[in-house]
């Protein structure tokens, strides 16, 4: 009524204000770029592609099968297909992107790319700083910057990754199995039809033990193309 | 030489803007310019060394008056329409009224014997001072008659508003709380 | 030109300018003279402008329990600069539909005002840009040209934002002079004059070792708190800043500009709280002279500079403290506060002028009297207008004519 409200105010600023100085609880602010907070694991920003083993080449798990492309909401992501077929972690033959750009300007870091991919190929990132002094070139990111090893991947969300990565090893394992059985029915056949004629079809025993190495890819010819993945 | 420049000078401004006022199509800019008049004129009582003559005109003028004509024209016309400077049927008895005025002043000051350098007496040696005491003292009835009236003058102009408004929310719960 | 001051601490700035201008030949000393003034004045305003933004973010960020501008220089004390040259460098864009001249005219008319202000202060001994006879008439006058200088920067932007803050901005600032200037009478008629330098001196004199501020007496300390309010609300600061209310009307009158124009709006808007608080300084809390006469030997323009910085704080105080008013509350509070407030602060320094210094012959009884009269005067009306304007105040669900 007679003001004592605007003292009691100013008394409370008046405290903030000597009080930001003595006591350092206080102060809320992290100072960014000397002091940084650690991401929660659930960060996610821009999308990146998965590669396993060494070499973003060869251990790209995308078989450009562009679900994807045809999911995401502001159509950030653009493929293209290849004409030739590599074989993928369980040795199967599958076509592989000849071009994976995303357009970060665009992507609004949805994550529906990673709800829909069947392969495990396309993960969130957690990099936040991505500032370019060009805003075309510089945002749009091709093959060779989004793929990011495993290693990168177990690194920045541990509990997804390891889901990721028991469940793969199950289907190579299985795949394995597989392979290994058809190997054995194969080389029975093989056995059985030697007697009749001579040996000629040993392709697919040939095929399926390659298949099994597949897993773990040969060691990348050019390790200096390879993005680096520390932060 | 010294007192004709800047009088010279002023003089043009404060004719200019008063042209400016009577010409300009836009009605801010019309007032604007009649602004940029009083200011001139103003400016002319501190060269004379009238102090206080000239800040009281700068203070009531630009201060007052300007922005009186300046927030009619914002609350009545949005201040976009251009008018055309017509010269209307009462043009010629203007001319005559204006000319008449100045005759009258012209007399004025030729009679006061203002206009002859000797015969003006010698200015006080506090001229605010010798004000003070001069609207005090000698001139108090006139200046209290004044300020009555124009304390009469405000009540009946915030009571015509006042009235305006009433019909509007006849009954709104505001008014009939007890 | 007359001999040079004596060289002292005190005289320092004044000295230098009679140097120079004694050095000049004899067609030019006016000149010299002129640009010393207008110069010096421009230089330490401006860099007061650059003082003062960096001491408000810090201040309010700590009010806030933050940081501050803590990047450019250490701690942060280039900041200033940094922004002097973004506003510089930026781009400065006119509303295509604008009224060129005029929209580019009223910026410099505000800062021209603004500084126009600056002639009548008395920022040390004998240190007045102009001693005029009418010094306090002279700076309300020119604080007229100001209200104009908005109304044109509203106008021209063609923009309905600006228009609304151009409005509210002439209806605050007409409405608050009124107590600005009558708390400025009261002080006018208890020294007699409407010079700034002879209230300064007025008040410069000690009895006891206590020099006679007018902030020390009843009516003075009321009036000087009514007239810092006043000037608050005259130079569009918070809590008074409705003219600029971000969250309605984005920035008011000077939304329509970018650049230096912005930063000139900006500039104008600092000077002008310099400059009033500058006023206030001179016409209660004694100008360059000290409170008490053991601390004389500091110069006289420290002092002013001292108390200057004080009052800036305590708006940046006052801005962190209190939020914006509404615009019903505001001239509530002008014509029926303020307004019947000063009048009363009027009458006790009429009071405080005839009341005689002793009573029964005793110089103390009579000063325990006279402060005793005088504050009752003010504060008995203070309390019951207090009470009268609550008592009528009923907290109800407010009605929105238009929004339905």
């Amino acid at each position: 009524m007679f003001g004592e409200g605007i003292l009691q105010g100013l008394y409370e600023t008046a405290k903030n204000f000597f009080g930001s100085y003595v006591e350092k609880d206080r102060l809320v602010t992290v100072q960014f770029p000397e002091e940084r907070r650690d991401l929660p694991e659930a960060t996610r920003q821009f999308p990146f592609l998965l590669y396993d083993g060494n070499d973003p080449e060869a251990g790209l798990r995308c078989v450009s099968c562009q679900i994807c492309e045809k999911e995401c909401p502001p159509q950030c992501i653009h493929i293209e297909k290849s004409k030739d077929k590599k074989p993928d972690f369980v040795g199967k033959p599958q076509f592989y992107p000849a071009v994976f750009n995303i357009d970060v300007s665009t992507c609004m870091s949805c994550q529906i790319c990673v709800e829909v991919c069947p392969f495990d190929a396309i993960r969130m990132d957690n990099e936040f700083e991505l500032s370019t002094s060009n805003r075309f070139a510089g945002l749009l990111y091709t093959k060779r910057e989004l793929a990011k090893s495993n290693d990168y991947y177990r690194k920045i969300h541990p509990t997804e990754a390891a889901e990721c990565d028991e469940r793969r090893d199950k289907e190579a394992e299985a795949a394995k199995a597989k392979a290994a059985a058809a190997a054995v029915a194969a080389a029975k056949a093989a056995q059985a039809a030697e007697q009749q004629t001579p040996p000629a079809a040993s392709t697919p025993a040939a095929s399926a033990s390659s298949a099994a190495n597949g897993a773990a890819p040969k060691p990348a010819e050019q390790p200096a193309e390879k993005k680096p993945v520390t932060q | 030489m010294r007192t004709t420049v800047p009088f010279l000078i002023l003089a043009v401004l404060t004719l200019a803007g008063g042209v400016a006022a009577m010409t300009l199509r836009r009605l801010v800019h019309c007032a604007l310019a009649l602004t940029v008049s009083f200011a001139g004129l103003a400016a002319l009582y501190l060269n004379l060394g009238a102090e206080f003559a000239g800040l009281a005109q700068l203070l009531v003028y630009v201060g007052a008056i300007a922005i009186l004509i300046v927030f009619a024209i914002l609350l009545t016309r949005g201040g976009d329409d251009k008018a055309e400077p017509s010269f209307s049927p009462a043009g010629p008895a203007g001319a005559v009224l204006a000319l008449a005025v100045f005759a009258v002043l012209a007399w004025a000051v030729e009679t006061s014997g203002l206009a002859h350098p000797a015969a003006i007496p010698a200015a006080p040696p506090e001229p605010m001072r010798a004000l003070g005491f001069a609207l005090m003292q000698r001139y108090v009835l006139p200046l209290e008659v004044i300020g009555l009236m124009l304390t009469a003058a405000m009540i009946g102009a915030v009571i015509l508003a006042l009235r305006e408004k009433r019909p509007q929310t006849p009954e709104s719960p505001r008014s009939a709380a007890p | 030109m007359t001999a040079l001051p004596a060289p002292t601490a005190d005289q320092i700035w004044v000295w230098i300018k009679a140097w120079l201008v004694i050095h000049t030949p004899a067609p030019f000393q006016a000149l010299v003279s002129i640009v010393c003034i207008v110069a010096a004045i421009i230089v330490v305003f401006a860099s007061l402008f650059a003082l003062t933004v960096l001491l408000e973010r810090k201040g309010l960020g700590r009010i806030q329990n933050r940081y501050g501008p803590n990047r450019v220089g250490p701690c942060g004390i280039l900041q200033p600069i940094a922004d002097a040259v973004k506003s510089l460098t930026k781009e400065d864009i006119v509303p295509r539909s604008a009224d060129h001249v005029v929209h580019y005219l009223a910026p410099l008319v505000l800062v021209a005002a603004s500084f126009l202000a600056y002639a009548v202060l008395p920022i040390g001994r004998n240190m007045t840009a102009v001693n005029l006879d009418a010094g306090v008439l002279f700076f309300f006058a020119i604080g007229a040209a100001s209200e104009l200088a908005v109304f044109m920067a509203g106008w021209s932007s063609r923009n309905k934002y600006s228009l609304l803050g151009a409005m509210r901005a002439i209806a605050q600032m007409v409405s608050y002079e009124v107590p600005l200037i009558l708390s400025s009478i009261a002080v006018v008629m208890i020294a007699g004059t409407l010079s700034t330098s002879a209230i300064v001196h007025e008040q410069a004199r000690t009895t006891h070792g206590i020099a006679h501020w007018y902030a020390f007496t009843p009516w003075g300390l009321a009036g000087f708190i009514l007239f810092m309010i006043a000037a608050t609300a005259v130079t569009n600061r918070s809590p008074f800043d409705l003219p600029e209310g971000e969250s309605e009307i984005i920035a008011g009158y000077f939304i329509e500009y970018s650049g230096f124009k912005f930063a000139l709006f900006f500039l104008a808007e600092y000077l002008e709280m310099f400059a009033v608080s500058g006023l206030g300084i001179t016409l209660f809390l004694g100008g360059w002279s000290s409170p008490v006469s053991f601390l004389a030997w500091i110069p006289s323009w420290i002092w002013f500079f001292a108390k200057l910085l004080v009052l800036i704080c305590c708006f940046i105080w006052v801005r962190g403290t209190l939020p914006r008013l509404r615009m019903d509350q505001l001239m509530n509070f002008a014509w029926k506060f303020m307004l019947p407030m000063t009048l009363f602060v009027i009458l006790s320094a009429g009071i405080w002028r005839f009341l005689p210094v002793t009573v029964a012959g005793s110089a103390a009884l009579g000063a325990v009297v006279r402060w005793l009269v005088c504050a009752l005067v003010v504060l008995l009306p203070y309390g019951t207008l207090a009470r009268t304007l609550e008592s009528g105040r009923k907290i109800e669900k407010r009605e929105y004519r238009f929004a339905d």
